[in-house]
């Protein structure tokens, strides 16, 4: 693991696994949409929405993994300051806010023909909305670091107190009473007929590659970017 | 009183902005993560 955290090593392995969970995500990415848009059957109650779920529900996984990334990287660089899980977790937060905006746009696509509103303020909804604010403070806070200098566990602070929306989330529609449905799928249990499952994690796998993929191009870029700086530095430094 | 709300627009709507979504996400981080290595491979002098 901290082999990992080293940037030479990193690179040679981000090298080839970027292009392959991105272009192995796009491919399972596309069955699974193929297969919800002209082959799933219509649920007996919600009739043809139920194809939303399909990119609703991996969205939202993302979403809330994409926080729980963000807070596991931010404890690694909190405590063992390596600067490699400082850049995951910056690269993480743009995936997470993506999937976490297409979470609530198709979750509200799928309200307004089977609720009848396009929003409601109950707790998901409404957990889920606060966790979208939470990205953009927390890629507002890592630009301004690492644009005006200061430290960096300043955003990884934020990352992991902000981390206790995710168990909210997770319980809301245990702990009040909502129109969101509670969770259909918990650890070894599941209440969804296959018909509908196996297209459904296809598609988790295959946003779950995508996300990776966009993580680690996030990373390069976000590492590059420090290598050129402090190269930049070096030349001014050795010029005067 | 009960809408004629046809379903199958709002799922064309949660497919196009989903793919919409991924395909620019993607897309847009490849090509600045190309741009970013280019830049620090020309600052190396490479």
């Amino acid at each position: 693991m901290h082999g990992f955290a080293n940037p030479k090593r990193f690179l040679s392995l981000a090298k080839w696994l970027t292009p392959l969970l991105l272009v192995s995500g796009l491919i399972l990415t596309s069955v699974a949409l193929i297969w919800g848009l002209f082959y799933l059957p219509p649920d007996r109650l919600m009739g043809d929405t139920v194809r939303i779920l399909i990119v609703h529900v991996p969205s939202a996984w993302l979403g809330m993994g994409g926080w729980t990334a963000i807070a596991i990287s931010s404890l690694v660089f909190l405590v063992w300051r390596h600067p490699l899980a400082s850049l995951a977790a910056q690269a993480s937060a743009l995936p997470g806010a993506v999937f976490t905006a297409l979470c609530l746009i198709t979750g509200s696509l799928w309200a307004r023909p089977t609720w009848g509103t396009w929003w409601v303020w109950d707790g998901r909804v409404t957990s889920m909305l606060v966790l979208l604010f939470l990205y953009f403070g927390y890629m507002a806070l890592a630009q301004t670091v690492s644009r005006d200098g200061g430290s960096s566990r300043i955003p990884a602070i934020f990352g992991l107190v902000g981390a206790i929306n995710i168990p909210i989330i997770n319980r809301s529609v245990v702990w009040w009473q909502s129109l969101h449905q509670p969770p259909s799928i918990t650890i070894g249990k599941s209440a969804i007929d296959n018909a509908f499952l196996v297209p459904m994690l296809i598609a988790v796998l295959g946003f779950s590659l995508l996300f990776g993929g966009v993580v680690l191009a996030r990373m390069r870029a976000l590492l590059a970017d420090v290598q050129t700086e402090a190269r930049l530095r070096r030349k001014v430094a050795g010029a005067n | 009183m009960r809408e004629n709300l046809d379903q199958w627009d709002y799922v064309i709507a949660c497919y196009a902005i989903g793919i919409l979504t991924i395909l620019v996400m993607v897309g847009w981080s490849w090509l600045t993560m190309r741009a970013a290595e280019k830049r620090r491979d020309k600052a190396r002098g490479k």
